[in-house]
């Protein structure tokens, strides 16, 4: 079932030098799927994700033939209504958690702040949801947490935190832009199969931002490949290494690989020609 | 509204320039038989003071003592506090704290009381106010040099140039300075305003510029007794001032928005 | 030939009670020529290590020895003739306000150099940039090009070890591979000896011969990156950080 259908998505910034145009006529479907949206910095994909949440402020403008959540179009809501959506219905996680999380308040006052915004509860249940919610990220000691400050926790447990805080209005949708892109290797496995336990326990949808291929690979399983704003190319997941975009390829090329060693690395030549061809549809 | 603020100043620079020629009247001209013409009067647009000499030609000239204060604190002030701030910031350690700590003996001195102190050891005139004023500018800036450079210190690329083998002298000078001149400029014409007043402040205490030299402050203190019935021979040095601080004041709130966002963006 | 020993170095900050190790009795050599890797997580000392060897640690103990000359507490010019480093974020090591001329001409100056102005020139074909790229600044250029400047400014001084902080973490997949394959380029070329630093495990074994792990200030494991391929590394913590990046 269809979660979530954008069509035709732009997202222009007029500047004094002309039109910057970050994301030009994307258009995908979501379902209780795990779908990553791949490509290189400045290829759009962030801004693909904070379109959905009509996060982009003037002077961008966000233009699309549609963009639903289960039927109903989020371009036309008032930004009232967009604060009901955003958090409860789809909510964001994003790349450094020293970035998100306020500095000045607790963990435990973040997270409660976040439950009593969707919920109407006092504050001893909001207490008690926040401490199964760290429970169900592996935190192990969710109290001491509680009580901590962003700065006292590490890069893991910052995201971790991020997860819980985000999924605690048990929302449909969960975007994660480069969730795990600041975190260590081995923290990162940590991060992953939490979400990924999350993702499938609870039915929710998953847009996955990411500049890593091989990690979309494993972990997701359709993937979006962008180039300047647009989709070059839509694969499943396991089929990502057998992809046929040039672009992609060249990707996949310009990795080192430990099993595969080479002298040199294959070097992306891009061809204009992937920036003008018009993009590649995700709808299923 | 910056660009209001700029535009009366280039008058102002425009008319101190031209005083020769703007002035209807020699300054210093007195007609004791004109006394205290009001505005609009023959001859005098903004009428006459006591000893009965033109106050719109009293104020082109004064201007021209306005813009010799202010010009010399902004050297002198903002180039002393850098030297200062950068020098105690980049070396650190107890050249840091003795320096700091001199700079917190300046600031601690209201602006007046020290000025009223060295002209009292020194005896008044334009060039002892402009002291008296620059001694206690200056420690604001030593601050946000010291600040800025604190900032910059620890960034790679002045590990880089220091793994070359560059000595501090260089650092500090070519690689500190530059990044630092940005918010001084800004403090620099955000503090225009105070600086006229004090200048003012200290003319009108007869501390500054001696009559019969029509620096605006003794202007107005001159005007003083009159202020009742003539009330002009006040006001209009007065007006005067207010205008010259609100343009510094425009030009500063301007050229922090330009200067400032560049800067925090890196 | 070696060319650069470590033995026994500790490096560590603050004093007293406040003391953190963040280098604990790490030892290896580099041969003449090779590329070294440090690999191992945030926090594991291995860009410290590199800043060590610099001068730019103030607390250490140990024996660093460059070409069989011990370094002293304070670096000579020499030193500086012989080791250079690139560090890991281009947006952060080139100076804001000089352009690319400015700062190799300064370098070059520094390293006292008279030939200046050809040797800009030769500096930025090795790397890759044409004389279009000679004035322009910092926030004109990408971030691959920036390291290309970067890179060009370590090389100036015409060392002959190359400390490389992460040099291309901070960069795009694709602006990564170009950078490595100039790194490849010019140690053939110029005969260079590199100690890299990375977290990224695929690059260390695409980029040198020999790598040691670390964790927690204390190097585990030094191994071949042959070993590494193979997946026969020994310590456990290398063959987790090997599970993990694969």
């Amino acid at each position: 079932m269809t979660l979530l259908d954008v069509e035709n998505l732009w997202v222009k910034f007029p500047s004094r030098q002309g039109v910057f145009e970050a994301v030009r006529g994307v258009s995908f479907t979501l379902g209780r799927e795990r779908l990553a949206i791949v490509g290189e910095s400045g290829s759009g994909k962030s801004m693909t994700g904070r379109a959905i949440l009509q996060l982009i402020r003037p002077p961008g403008i966000v233009t699309a033939d549609q963009v639903s959540l289960e039927g109903v179009n989020l371009m036309q809501k008032t930004e009232r209504e967009m604060r009901d959506v955003r958090g409860k219905r789809v909510s964001m996680v994003m790349q450094d958690p020293k970035f998100s999380l306020n500095p000045v308040m607790t963990i435990g006052q973040q997270i409660i702040e976040a439950y009593r915004l969707h919920n109407k509860a006092s504050k001893s249940i909001a207490y008690e949801k926040a401490l199964s919610m760290l429970e169900a990220v592996s935190i192990r000691d969710p109290k001491r947490v509680m009580r901590a400050y962003p700065h006292e926790m590490s890069g893991g447990m910052g995201q971790r935190i991020m997860i819980a805080m985000m999924l605690i209005p048990s929302p449909e949708i969960l975007i994660a832009d480069e969730p795990t892109s600041a975190l260590d290797v081995s923290v990162q496995r940590q991060v992953l199969s939490i979400i990924d336990t999350l993702v499938t326990d609870r039915g929710m949808g998953l847009i996955f931002i990411s500049h890593d291929l091989n990690l979309v690979a494993d972990f997701c399983d359709r993937v979006l490949i962008m180039y300047s704003g647009r989709i070059v190319e839509v694969c499943d997941a396991k089929n990502l290494h057998e992809a046929k975009h040039p672009y992609t390829r060249g990707l996949l090329n310009s990795l080192p690989r430990l099993n595969a060693p080479r002298k040199k690395l294959d070097v992306l030549s891009r061809d204009p020609a992937w920036s003008e061809a018009p993009s590649v549809s995700g709808r299923v | 509204m910056a660009m209001i603020g700029l535009w009366i100043l280039i008058l102002l620079v425009m008319i101190a320039v031209g005083a020769p020629l703007l002035a209807p009247h020699d300054p210093f001209a007195q007609e004791l038989g004109n006394r205290l013409q009001p505005l609009w009067s023959e001859g005098h647009i903004l009428g006459t003071d006591s000893l009965g000499r033109d106050l719109l030609s009293r104020l082109i000239y004064g201007s021209r003592i306005t813009l010799y204060i202010v010009g010399l604190v902004a050297l002198i002030a903002p180039i002393t506090g850098l030297l200062v701030g950068t020098v105690a910031g980049y070396v650190g350690g107890w050249t840091d704290q003795v320096l700091m700590r001199i700079t917190d003996i300046f600031l601690a001195f209201p602006r007046l009381v020290l000025a009223l102190a060295f002209v009292a050891a020194l005896g008044a005139g334009i060039e002892n106010a402009v002291l008296a004023i620059s001694l206690t500018a200056w420690p604001p800036y030593a601050r946000i040099a010291r600040a800025e450079t604190l900032t910059i210190r620890s960034s790679d690329y002045i590990s880089a140039i220091q793994l070359q083998g560059a000595g501090a002298m260089r650092i500090i000078t070519k690689h500190i300075w530059p990044l630092c001149i940005s918010s001084l400029i800004v403090r620099v014409t955000l503090d225009m305003a105070g600086i006229i007043l004090a200048a003012a402040g200290l003319g009108f205490l007869g501390l500054g510029a001696q009559p019969p030299s029509p620096e605006w402050g003794a202007m107005i203190s001159e005007g003083r007794r009159f202020i009742l019935d003539h009330w002009w021979v006040a006001a209009v040095p007065g007006m005067a001032i207010f205008t010259v601080s609100l343009a510094f004041n425009l030009l500063g709130d301007g050229l922090r928005d330009v200067l400032d966002p560049k800067d925090s963006e890196k | 030939m070696t060319m650069l020993t470590i033995e026994n170095l500790c490096v560590w900050f603050g004093g007293g009670r406040d003391r953190v190790d963040a280098v604990r009795q790490a030892s290896f050599n580099v041969k003449r020529g090779a590329s070294f890797g440090l690999v191992g997580e945030s926090g594991s000392g291995k860009s410290t290590i590199l800043r060590a060897i610099m001068g730019l640690a103030p607390n250490w103990s140990g024996r660093i020895s460059v070409d069989g000359q011990p370094v002293t507490k304070k670096r000579q010019k020499a030193f500086y003739k012989t080791v250079q480093m690139v560090f890991q974020d281009p947006y952060a090591s080139l100076h804001p306000r000089h352009s690319v001329d400015q700062v190799l001409s300064e370098t070059l100056h520094l390293q006292g150099f008279r030939n200046i102005d050809a040797r800009v020139v030769k500096l930025l074909d090795d790397v890759g940039l044409g004389g279009k790229f000679r004035f322009r600044y910092p926030h004109q250029l990408s971030g691959g090009q920036r390291q290309r400047v970067a890179i060009a400014r370590s090389l100036a001084a015409e060392p002959s070890i190359l400390l490389l902080d992460e040099p291309t973490s901070a960069l795009d997949v694709s602006v990564q591979a170009e950078i490595l394959n100039l790194l490849t380029d010019l140690r053939s070329e110029q005969n260079l000896t590199y100690v890299m630093v990375s977290h990224d495990l695929s690059v260390v074994g695409h980029m040198c011969e020999q790598l040691a792990v670390m964790k927690d200030g204390e190097i585990v494991e030094i191994m071949d990156v042959e070993t590494l391929r193979n997946a026969q590394a020994r310590h456990s913590y290398s063959r987790e950080l090997l599970a993990a990046s694969i």
